[in-house]
């Protein structure tokens, strides 16, 4: 395709007004974070961060030059003058009961008429949906953290989360003009059990299959973060190898944390080894040293029987043992599971729980699904079940999915809650702490946001035969056909008025032995 | 009593005959027409005839030619002939079924008072300054001026000066034959600044037979709406290079002008990325003797693909893409150059590929790594780049060198790169290739939908091929009455129309029911039907043959 054209240059160019500046400070900034938390379960969670800001009001000022913040998504917020996108790829389940409060959730609310959102539990995640999330990324995979991004560990895991986050933030306190944010989340939870053959002790080279070799040259940060909290407070039950340089302590999600930081640009830190394999050995087996579980955590399920009726519940448990608090639930349910919003109950310790807020938006066939927002207050100690009854549509035979008998989806409900921690925190300064730590905001110390999600449900509808069109229309045909032939016959047959036959059986007998014999008959 | 019943029997047969015919002539002419036209796809009536017809029009290009004399430029008998008007009509040879007829015409006048002063001033440029002010060519228009034997506004040995605007200026004859020698010497000049065969060539080049110069043709990009111009500063290694560039400053100053007066081709968008890490394809050779590593010209299309895949689509337009790259090697392999065919290596150290863009290596400066530590700061010079790159543009564009005829001098060119005459000439090319590229969609598509009796055609495609044909018809005259923007316009209007006419998801809908099936279907009704009507139809009719044969013989 290509060949090489030697040119003829005969293209005047005239320098403009006011010749050539010198380059602008640059404005776009990326930082770059790992947090790596060992889970109560033993698993071991990792959480990847790359955030870019960019101070440009890209909506408004047209612009179409673009550094660190990737092109395609800057035309994309341009062109349909997006205000926030979210958009994750999940594949597991994050087992809040076992493994704690999640790191990532969606970060706060946007206002509910511009929000589209939307769910697809069927789809499943793969490495070509890995590949362009890491083209996005200045370093792309060749330095930094991202090196660790290896396709085929990171779907070897029992849970794999990649997101994009783009939304505006102030640039200043007054908030007079606006910056670009894009966080390019991934987190995973490894197996311990299973990679480390039964022991709990990780490292990066296990898990990741790499090591840390250089640092990102475009990273203003480039962190990472090992959780080494400490519950026993007589003896050190783990160890770090490398020994960190700082330690990192705060309140994480209402509980006091300590972290060993290890800082990439840090020269000192990659080149006395070349690379940087963080180890982590437990001294003692870790049991019944973590927290106990989270105080918020929710379960959800289809029960009845028949193909007709069916009910969903929901059960959300609050494990603090004296304080109560509100949890917003956002359901969004297939227009073809009818809602009957009067069966909806909200029980908690056996008594009517009366839901402070209810938003329902009912389905219309074909063209948007049910909505049903509630706040609840949730009592100390409780489980609260909340349950609607439903009653299953007929889809149009052309409607139903490659697969109907496997099911249909009904996609996760959402929990917004503000959680109180255990320890008072302080207010976050945005800029300065951690990634991971910014990701929710904090309006007082006394609590802490949680967005959870449910699991996603499995409901069968009424699946009709699929041969059965072919069926009706020969079926028809036969019973018209039959018809039309007894008619035809009936109108277009000659009757004649025969002569009795006379004799009966006898006779015929007699006449058919005369006839063997050769004599004529009678 | 039996001849009673020989006669009710004879009613009978005769009822029944007439029961049979009656229910034959029922599903006959009552049945079949229901089921056919219930079951019938829906076909909007299309203009065949209008559309077979496309494939044999005949292009006439009509370049309007303004001829002004001065004074002393033919001798004075033959001054005294003007006004009139010549036309210098010419078929261009191409293999295709479109005939192609180039016509100019021109109309010989008088030069008015400004004109004869405008022309008898010092310089060239002076004169043409003069002339520029008062009247607005239109587009596709030329004027030549026609000036004494011995003007001295040329210089000497030059016989003609075609000028940045739709001007050019001739040099006059004192002959027998003037007009003869100096209307041959005019459409010299003005088939440099309009159409030659070379411009049309290259914009039919798809629709050519292969030949081997149509590699060669088939470097521009095809006539769109608009088109996306991408530059990216590719940096594979940022830890030796902080590279900067003024690509917002370089995009204002040099492309924007350039595209500015590109506008009536199509829209432009312009943008810019950088890309760390993104690597080329190939390992370059190492040169000992001059310490600097080489890419060979067979290596440079593997150069493009890996690079491709970082260059991210566009999410904002379907428009074609132009890229432009700036690659500064890698510490390691730098200086890189780029050798040609011989081995030498190539002077703007740049080459383009045909359709999808140009790429720019740009070699940090090796005093610059003395100086500082890594990673060294490199100001790009955006004056280097830019020109290489518009010069990659407008090879894109198609808007070649033009041939100039001997003893022609070529004004230099304007402060945007682009002389208007060869704007009129690239719409000329685009106008060609646009009705070109609509008639061969309306065709396919005709021969498509004649081909397959089961596709839809909708009221609303039917609208696009008839508004696609006359669009092509309406182009057509404009361009056969010289109005240039009109008919470029209509040009765009009917490829437009006709790919959505020819891509309309519509087409596809009931595509996949064969007929096989369908009567597959249709026998369990059909067969029991239709075997008692047969049946009794041809047992009526061999009685009545019989009933017919036994007269002749008893008579």
């Amino acid at each position: 395709m290509a060949a090489a054209m030697p040119l003829a240059l005969f293209v005047l160019l005239l320098p403009g007004p006011g010749g050539w500046c010198l380059a602008e400070p640059q404005r776009d900034s990326l930082r770059e974070e790992l947090v790596i938390t060992p889970l109560p379960s033993g698993d071991v969670a990792a959480t990847f961060q790359f955030r870019t800001r960019w101070d440009s009001e890209l909506q408004r000022e047209g612009v179409s030059h673009y550094r660190l913040f990737p092109k395609a998504l800057g035309q994309l917020i341009a062109k349909y003058s997006l205000r926030e996108l979210h958009l994750s790829f999940t594949q597991g389940f994050w087992r809040t009961r076992y493994w704690g409060p999640p790191f990532l959730q969606a970060p706060s609310d946007t206002d509910h008429y511009f929000l589209r959102y939307a769910v697809l539990p069927r789809e499943v995640v793969c490495t070509e949906n890995l590949t362009p999330w890491k083209k996005l990324l200045p370093c792309s995979s060749k330095a930094g953290l991202s090196v660790l991004l290896k396709a085929d560990r990171l779907f070897h895991t029992s849970y794999h989360s990649q997101a994009v986050h783009i939304r505006p933030v102030c640039r200043n306190a007054r908030c007079t003009s606006i910056s670009w944010e894009l966080r390019q989340t991934l987190s995973v939870v490894f197996d311990a059990f299973i990679t480390g053959q039964g022991k709990k002790d990780w490292s990066l080279f296990r898990m990741f299959s790499r090591t840390l070799t250089e640092p990102c040259p475009l990273a203003s940060e480039s962190r990472v973060y090992v959780d080494i909290t400490n519950y026993n407070q007589d003896n050190e039950t783990l160890e770090v190898n490398p020994a960190p340089t700082t330690t990192y302590q705060d309140v994480i999600l209402g509980t006091r944390k300590t972290y060993a930081v290890y800082d990439l640009l840090d020269t000192a830190m990659i080149h006395n080894s070349r690379n940087l394999n963080i180890q982590l050995k437990w001294k003692r087996p870790p049991e019944n040293e973590f927290p106990p579980g989270p105080f918020l955590h929710a379960q959800r399920y289809v029960s009845g029987y028949g193909l007709q009726k069916g009910e969903l519940s929901t059960l959300l448990y609050n494990t603090h043992p004296y304080r109560a608090f509100p949890v917003l639930l956002l359901d969004t349910v297939p227009w073809y599971l009818r809602l009957y919003v009067h069966t909806l109950t909200i029980t908690s310790k056996g008594k009517d729980n009366k839901p402070s807020y209810i938003h329902y938006q009912p389905a219309q066939d074909r063209l948007q699904p049910h909505l049903l927002e509630m706040l609840i207050q949730l009592p100390a100690n409780s489980v609260t079940k909340v349950s609607i009854q439903f009653e299953r549509a007929l889809l149009k035979w052309t409607e139903y999915t490659p697969d109907p008998n496997h099911g249909f989806y009904v996609s996760p409900s959402v929990l917004s809650a503000l959680v109180p921690s255990m320890v008072a925190a302080k207010p976050v300064d945005w800029e300065e702490s951690p990634l991971f730590n910014s990701l929710f905001p904090v309006s007082d110390g006394s609590n802490y946001f949680v967005r959870l999600y449910t699991e996603p449900l499995l409901v069968n509808l009424p699946t009709p035969d699929f041969s059965m069109p072919y069926n009706v229309i020969c079926l028809t045909c036969t019973v018209v056909a039959v018809c039309y032939g007894s008619f035809y016959n009936l109108l277009t047959r000659t009757f004649h008025i025969e002569e009795p036959r006379t004799g009966g059986l006898a006779k015929r007998l007699a006449n058919f032995i005369r006839r063997i014999r050769g004599v004529p008959p009678l | 009593m039996a001849a009673a019943g020989a006669a009710a029997t004879d009613l009978e047969v005769v009822r029944g005959k007439r029961a049979a015919l009656f229910f034959a002539a029922v599903a006959i002419l009552l049945g079949l027409p229901l089921w056919w036209k219930t079951t019938e796809t829906y076909r909007a009536s299309l203009p065949y005839s209008q559309i077979s017809g496309l494939n044999a029009l005949q292009l006439r290009l009509m370049v309007p030619v303004t001829v002004v004399f001065t004074r002393e430029s033919v001798p004075l008998d033959d001054q005294e002939k003007l006004p009139f008007t010549v036309v210098h009509e010419r078929e261009i040879p191409l293999k295709y079924k479109m005939k192609i007829k180039c016509r100019f015409q021109k109309a010989y006048r008088r030069a008015l008072d400004y004109e004869e002063e405008a022309l008898s001033s010092g310089s060239v440029q002076e004169a043409e300054a003069m002339l520029d002010e008062p009247q607005e060519q239109a587009e596709g228009s030329l004027t030549v001026y026609v000036i004494s034997e011995h003007s001295s506004l040329l210089p000497q040995d030059m016989m003609s000066y075609i000028g940045p605007k739709r001007t050019a200026v001739v040099r006059g004859i004192m002959h027998r034959e003037a007009f003869n020698i100096i209307g041959r010497r005019i459409v010299q000049v003005a088939q440099a600044m309009s159409l030659t065969e070379d411009v049309l060539a290259a914009a039919l080049a798809d629709h050519l037979p292969e030949d081997k110069w149509s590699a060669e043709k088939r470097r521009p990009l095809k006539s769109s709406l608009g088109y996306e111009i991408t530059f990216s500063l590719l940096n594979p290694d940022p830890k030796s290079h902080d590279v900067h560039w003024d690509i917002e400053g370089a995009v204002r100053r040099y492309v924007q002008p350039f595209l500015n007066a590109l506008s009536a081709a199509g829209n432009f968008s312009v943008d810019s990325q950088i890309l760390y890490y993104a690597m080329l394809g190939v390992n370059p050779r190492f040169d000992s003797a001059s310490s600097s590593y080489y890419l060979d010209m067979h290596n440079l299309p593997h150069v493009i693909n890996p690079v491709e895949s970082r260059l991210g689509s566009s999410a904002a337009s379907l428009y074609p893409v132009l890229n432009f790259l700036l690659y500064v090697p890698e510490l390691a392999h730098s200086p890189l150059y780029i050798q040609d065919k011989d081995g030498a290596p190539v002077a703007t150290n740049a080459f383009h590929s045909p359709r999808w863009g140009g790429i720019m290596v740009y070699n940090v400066d090796s005093k610059a790594y003395n100086a500082s530590a890594l990673p060294v700061r490199v100001e790009v010079d955006m004056v280097r780049v830019m020109e290489v790159f518009l010069a990659q543009l407008r090879l894109l564009f198609g808007i070649a060198q033009p041939q100039v005829p001997p003893k022609c001098l070529l004004s230099g060119p304007k402060s945007e790169g682009l002389m208007t005459w060869e704007l009129d000439r690239l719409l000329w090319a685009r106008s060609v290739e646009n009705l070109a590229t609509a008639t061969t969609t309306l065709t396919s598509l005709a021969q498509l939908l004649g081909k397959i009796s089961n596709i839809v055609i909708k009221d609303d495609v039917a609208s696009e091929v008839y508004r696609a044909v006359a669009a092509i018809q309406k182009s057509a005259e404009e361009l056969a009455s010289g109005h240039l923007a009109s008919a470029f316009v209509a040009s765009q209007e009917a490829v437009t129309s006709s790919e959505r006419a020819f891509f309309d998801p519509s087409l596809l809908h009931l595509l996949y029911f064969p007929d096989d099936q369908k009567f597959a279907i249709y026998i369990p009704l059909f067969l029991p039907m239709a075997v008692p009507i047969l049946l009794s139809l041809v047992k009526i009719f061999l009685e009545t043959r019989k009933s017919w044969k036994k007269p002749e013989k008893t008579d």
